[in-house]
């Protein structure tokens, strides 16, 4: 049995309840976790790490990343993303289906698993879409994605315009056990804005939109949600309204989950003077208000899980006019650490609630394996350096694209190492910081 | 006071004192119109381009004439569609037009923040001539000189040199980069400031963006203003899917002789051009005796000759 053996790091997992030192053997050939405990003695010609004063726990889970390929491989492939995942501290990743052509076939579903597979580091879940062509005027093959492994089905990039559509969608993925995954946004409303609606944009003079035609679309699913007994998740919520339409939901009993991008838990639409279309994405950056309402609702519960809306553009694409560059900005390499430094060690998130929003959490909102640590459990496992000092510069990013607000932020506390399925990867902390 | 800044971007971020440098310089400059020699030696053997994306009569002469006036050599780009349309970026055409031994841009480009974007990518000063709907300096700064001339306030100090004066803007807010300049301009100097028109076009988020007053009662800016600058409709921004129509808007917003009795006997009227005649101001009144308007584009060429003068002069 080949094995990796982490020694005597904090091992930290809020959905088993497991915060004490001890040492996790991993066996590489099943990939599992072999066991957990004290003094665990290294199998002969393990490979050993030493995890003294690291934070062990269970492998990190992005839902919601965009490799950009097939048809956008300028920006990003499943290969250069999910080593970036892994550089990053994600030992699994779901990626979005606004590819180009768009995955809504089985076959473009295998494709996703293959190259996931032959890049060899993260695990890589693809998402298959709700519509076909993601053009919002018939439902695509959910029956036959669902076979070809889609793990939940989306739209993203855009909301289904139709009504009668999403209510199909979601009577028809609830048959299959799915979740409906929707990019919340009334694009009538909204009119080709490219900026939060508010004082910022009236000073800018730039087209903005407002935060209800976010609300006036998960308004719209939950009561679908409701009329078909279906799981309904809320892609990159971004405003205060939003938070409580979920939250009442929640409380109604109706099956809708949410995820939040750490930029709206820590940036707001102040960012966009200046013009810099690094700032610019969609959802956009929203007010302080917004801003504490994603992060009260992610305290609460009302907000399940975390998730970086990872969207690569070249460096010419983000050097275009304010107006014309494209939205979106990659966050795979920087999520854990600017959550940590900002919001963990300033006491505004707990770290069992940040743990539990990167692993038990997302892995519950679409059945996706892992997010925890134990015996006969996936062998993927994220380790954090809660104080290590660092910089971040992302010309030493894995990914392709370079579009990053936090490039220079001065953080504390780096993922170090990521394990999926036994094989090591070391994350930014050892070649960075 | 030393002037240090070699872009003209907004007024924004100008302070009042820099304002008035310009105003002041703009005075001296306004003297060399008059001759029958039009011409001083400042800027010579610098090169002023302009560089203008989207369609311009006056903006572009009035630079244009400006630049030769302070002795400048001058190019003249002119292009429309974005960069992404044409395949080339902003930056790109920029740097290729600097590589010539360019030492000004003058840019008026739909997108705003487009002179910014110009400002970051190439060493050359950077002067907007609008940016979308965001700014347009110099056009705020001429109305602010015409202003400051008819009430005779050029000895005033900078903050409270409009002091006591009412200024009403009055139309497609929303859509307006001279408002927006005008506004922070005014502000900074001390006047009132009230934009008004309907609801839509002057959403109350704009006037706590630029803190100033926003009023839909146009009665009420009637009695209160000593200054009316009307702007015209937008509709090359789609202005036209904010509001019922023209016919409506000019019954109800516009200004026409009848209404004008209720206005200050002293109010002055201004239009930035071009004037859209029965819509938002009669003839009769654009060229009746309240009009300054052929006075602000007498001056907007002082203010563009000092604004060159003073950037370019900045930039060595």
């Amino acid at each position: 049995m080949s094995t990796l053996l982490l020694k005597n790091g904090r091992v930290f997992d809020p959905s088993r309840k497991l915060d004490k030192t001890a040492d996790v053997l991993i066996d590489k050939t099943a990939g599992t976790v072999a066991s957990i405990g004290k003094g665990i003695k290294a199998p002969k010609g393990a490979e050993v790490v030493d995890c003294k004063g690291l934070l062990v726990c269970p492998g990190f889970l992005d839902i919601h990343v965009h490799f950009r390929e097939p048809g956008f491989t300028a920006k990003e492939t499943i290969a250069t993303g999910s080593a970036a995942a892994v550089h990053g501290g994600f030992s699994t990743v779901v990626t979005m289906p606004n590819t180009d052509p768009p995955l809504d076939n089985g076959a473009s579903i295998a494709y996703q698993y293959l190259r996931g597979e032959e890049a060899g580091k993260a695990r890589v879940f693809p998402m298959g879409c709700i519509s076909k062509g993601r053009a919002g005027q018939e439902l695509a093959s959910l029956g036959l994605l669902s076979k070809a492994g889609a793990v939940a089905f989306t739209d993203d990039g855009a909301a289904v315009p139709s009504s009668f559509i999403m209510r199909m969608a979601l009577e028809y993925a609830a048959s299959l056990g799915k979740v409906i995954v929707e990019h919340c946004e009334d694009h009538d409303l909204s009119n080709g804005a490219i900026m939060h609606e508010g004082k910022v944009s009236a000073a800018l003079g730039i087209n903005g939109y407002p935060s209800a035609a976010e609300e006036i679309v998960i308004a719209r699913d939950i009561r679908l949600a409701k009329l078909a007994n279906a799981r309904f998740h809320v892609s990159h919520i971004s405003a205060k309204g939003s938070v409580a339409l979920v939250r009442e939901a929640k409380q109604k009993g109706v099956r809708v989950t949410a995820e939040v991008s750490p930029h709206h838990l820590l940036l707001t639409d102040e960012c966009c003077r200046g013009f810099d279309p690094v700032y610019k994405m969609n959802p956009p950056l929203r007010e302080a208000s917004d801003v504490d309402a994603c992060l009260e609702g992610l305290l609460d519960g009302s907000i399940d899980c975390l998730a970086s809306d990872h969207a690569p553009h070249t460096t010419e694409e983000k050097s275009l006019e304010f107006t014309e560059a494209p939205n979106g900005i990659i966050g795979l390499e920087t999520n854990i650490a600017v959550l940590l430094a900002k919001l963990v060690h300033t006491k505004k998130l707990p770290l069992k609630r940040f743990v539990e929003a990167w692993t038990s959490a997302p892995a519950r909102v679409l059945d996706l394996p892992g997010g925890y640590l134990e015996e006969g459990g996936p062998g993927d496992v994220t380790v954090l350096d809660l104080d290590r000092e660092w910089t971040v510069d992302s010309a030493k990013f894995l990914s392709k694209s370079r579009n990053c607000p936090f490039h220079g932020w001065k953080l504390r506390g780096v993922p170090v190492y990521t394990v999926v399925g036994g094989k090591l990867f070391e994350a930014i902390g050892k070649t960075m910081a | 006071m030393a002037w240090t800044r070699k872009h003209l971007l907004d007024l924004e971020e100008l302070s009042a004192a820099e304002i008035v440098e310009i105003l002041d310089t703009a005075a001296s400059f306004k003297e060399v119109s008059g001759r029958s020699v039009k011409k001083v030696p400042a800027l010579r053997g610098r090169v002023v381009v302009n560089l203008f994306f989207e369609s311009s009569t006056r903006t572009s002469n009035s630079f244009a004439l400006s630049a030769q006036r302070l002795s400048a050599d001058t190019l003249s780009f002119t292009s429309s569609g974005s960069s992404v349309s044409k395949g080339e970026t902003l930056i790109d055409t920029a740097k290729n037009i600097e590589a010539m031994g360019v030492d000004a841009f003058v840019i008026r480009h739909s997108a705003p923040g487009a002179p910014h974007l110009l400002a970051r990518h190439t060493g050359c000063s950077v002067i907007n001539a609008g940016d979308g709907c965001h700014e347009h300096p110099t056009q705020g700064l001429l109305d602010i000189f015409t202003i400051r001339e008819h009430f005779k306030r050029e000895k005033s100090e900078p903050e409270k040199a409009l002091k006591g004066l009412t200024v009403s803007i009055l139309g497609d807010i929303r859509h307006s980069r001279v408002a927006r300049s005008n506004a922070h301009g005014l502000r900074k100097l001390g006047a009132r400031v009230i934009l008004a028109g309907p609801p839509t076009l002057v959403p109350a988020a704009i006037g706590q963006a630029l803190g100033v007053e926003v009023s839909h009662d146009i009665d009420y800016v009637l009695k209160e203003s000593d200054v009316f600058n009307c702007l015209r409709i937008q509709f090359e921004r789609k202005a036209g899917r904010f509001f019922p129509g023209v016919r409506e808007y000019a019954a109800i917003y516009g200004l026409n002789e009848e209404r004008m009795k209720k206005a200050k006997p002293e109010a002055i009227i201004m239009h930035p051009g071009p004037i859209n005649r029965g819509i938002e101001i009669t003839p009769e009144l654009a060229d009746g005796t309240r009009s300054v308007i052929l006075h602000q584009v007498e001056n907007g060429m002082a203010v563009r000759m000092a604004v060159l003068y003073l950037c370019v002069g900045a930039n060595n």
